[in-house]
């Protein structure tokens, strides 16, 4: 009797939150898919001209300023979340990797207009400084996505670095492999999957970051010449302009959040498929 | 006792505060099989991973005392662990091949030690597989996943995996207790084949096991090295009531 009370509960709790998911779904798409068949979905996605005042939606300054952002934070943010899980999982005495693991778990607390502070105030001076343009740029945005995303990447890459068999590397070892032999050779190759779920969480994590990027990267809707330039990815897009948009516009910001968010499914199915592939 | 492969003098592991090993004297015959006999938790496994320097890969652990292969204490400052290890194979308990093709994991060895040649591997590859008596079965799928293999062939894999870097003492923990009778008497007798080529140590709870396959015997009891004897001797005639109890089933 108790049993099936808590089961019905449990159930309803399951539902109520899928619901929810469906629901925001097709409200976003209720709303953004008229406007992209209206402009044109070629139009939509490769147009760089984004004029809301006179009916220009194309979000490709903010495709390629999303992608930019990106991809810059993993090009330094993956080596970095790699040797860190690496040095904690396989090398660390126990007591440095506890105290450095609560170190990056600090880091995923921190709340996201703190790093975008600590961006306006370093590292978008630092930039404009010694490297030129005017430091609100796509490459401050890689930088702090960089460093946004290493609790992702280190939590998990570590978790399926530690998973692997103490067999395999005590095997690799009795054979007069090297500590470095065994973890490239035999460790990172038995935890490929899990890697590859970490890499494309974090990338998921950096790809939909607003606060901070809006804060450092200058939100210019043009295609940036060089990395020093500024960019405006789709989530500051939709930040920036959702307080005063109304009619069509209000509509393009729905469907710049529609892309976004088929973005973050894709790369949770590539997530989902390594993972099925490594077992 | 001039055949010695291994001769061990005053051998005390420490985990941590905890002894696992008291002042273990023992000299292993090269060429002949030696098991390791005892009750759960006496340290044959402690006593069979210090003779290659494993138990240092384990935090807090304390080695003293000597262990000599080959002439040299492979505890001294100066050991090639390295090479110690290329010498000294060791095959566990759970038989574990790497997860990658059958070839790639009897090339590993060979590789890692600089061996890149394609023909070279493929000639260590045939006969090391050969020599632990996988060949014929694999011959056809060397580039299938080696994780396809059933317990008792992943079991002779790691073997092959171990011999393909030559080494002259091949340590084994308790390699047969996760197999089928059919794969552990297929293993026993590659054991018997191997013994003429190599030195074997072996830890096994199987009696019966320990006295078809080796031929001196040795009894652990609390971490202590109770007898040691040529096998016949030692399940015939124990001079310990300790070791009697143990192989008539007293207890342990
Ligand atoms: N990593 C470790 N940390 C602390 N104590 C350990 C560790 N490994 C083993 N010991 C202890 O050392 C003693 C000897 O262990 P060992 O594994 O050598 O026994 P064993 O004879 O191989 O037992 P079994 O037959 O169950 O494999 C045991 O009391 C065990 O609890
Ligand atoms: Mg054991």
């Amino acid at each position: 009797m108790k049993e099936t009370l808590i089961e019905k509960l449990l159930f309803f709790s399951a539902l109520v939150s899928i619901l929810a998911i469906i629901l925001i779904i097709i409200f976003i798409c209720s709303q953004g898919i008229p406007l992209v068949a209206r402009v044109g979905i070629k139009n939509f996605l490769f147009s760089t001209t984004w004029d809301p005042a006179n009916g220009q939606f194309g979000i490709a300054t903010m495709l390629v300023g999303s992608l930019l952002v990106t991809i810059g934070a993993l090009i330094w943010g993956v080596p970095l979340g790699m040797a860190l899980s690496i040095f904690l999982a396989e090398i660390a005495s126990p007591r440095v990797a506890g105290i450095m693991t609560s170190m990056v778990e600090l880091l995923a607390g921190i709340p996201s207009v703190v790093y975008g502070f600590f961006g306006l105030a370093v590292i978008v001076p630092f930039i404009r400084e010694y490297i030129g343009g005017p430091g609100f740029s796509a490459l401050a945005g890689a930088i702090i996505l960089g460093i946004m995303i290493l609790p992702t990447i280190v939590n998990i890459a570590c978790d399926a670095i530690k998973a692997v068999p103490r067999e395999y590397t005590e095997g690799s070892l009795a054979l007069g492999a090297t500590r470095w032999q065994t973890i490239s050779r035999i460790v990172l190759p038995a935890a490929r999957s899990g890697i590859i779920a970490a890499i494309v969480l974090g990338m998921g994590r950096a790809i939909g970051e607003t606060m901070a990027v809006v804060m450092v990267t200058g939100n210019v809707t043009r295609i940036p010449g060089s990395i020093v330039e500024p960019v405006r990815t789709m989530t500051s897009n939709v930040v920036l302009e959702m307080g005063y948009a109304s009619g069509d516009h209000q509509l393009a910001l729905f469907a710049t959040g529609m892309v976004l968010f088929i973005f973050i499914v894709i790369l949770n199915l590539v997530v989902t498929a390594s993972l099925k592939a490594g077992e | 006792m001039n055949s010695a492969a291994i001769m061990v003098r005053g051998l005390n592991v420490f985990y941590q505060q905890y002894q696992a090993l008291h002042h273990i004297d023992i000299d292993i015959e090269s060429n002949k099989v030696t098991a390791l006999i005892g009750p759960s938790g006496c340290g044959k496994s402690t006593f069979l991973r210090s003779l290659n320097r494993l138990n240092e890969l384990i935090e807090g652990t304390r080695t003293e005392g000597q262990v000599v292969i080959d002439g040299v204490d492979i505890y001294a400052e100066d050991t090639d662990v390295v090479k110690l290890r290329k010498q000294v194979g060791i095959v566990f308990q759970k038989p574990s091949a790497f997860p990658m093709s059958i070839y790639d994991n009897v090339a590993y060895g060979p590789r890692i030690h600089g061996v890149n040649k394609r023909m070279v591997l493929d000639e260590i590859v045939e006969k090391s597989l050969k020599q632990a008596n996988l060949w014929e079965e694999v011959k056809d799928r060397l580039h299938a996943s080696a994780l396809r293999l059933s317990g008792g062939q992943q079991q002779r894999l790691v073997i092959a995996r171990v011999l393909s870097v030559n080494p002259a003492i091949i340590l084994m923990d308790e390699p047969a207790s996760a197999l089928d009778p059919i794969s552990a008497s297929k293993l026993e007798d590659l054991i018997a084949e191997l013994k003429t080529t190599y030195t074997i140590v072996i830890v096994t709870h199987n009696m019966q096991q320990a006295a078809r396959v080796s031929d001196a015997t040795a009894f652990f009891l609390n971490g202590h090295l109770i007898e040691y004897q040529p096998t016949e001797k030692l399940f015939v005639h124990p001079r310990d009531k300790r070791t009697e109890d143990y192989i008539t089933g007293r207890f342990g």
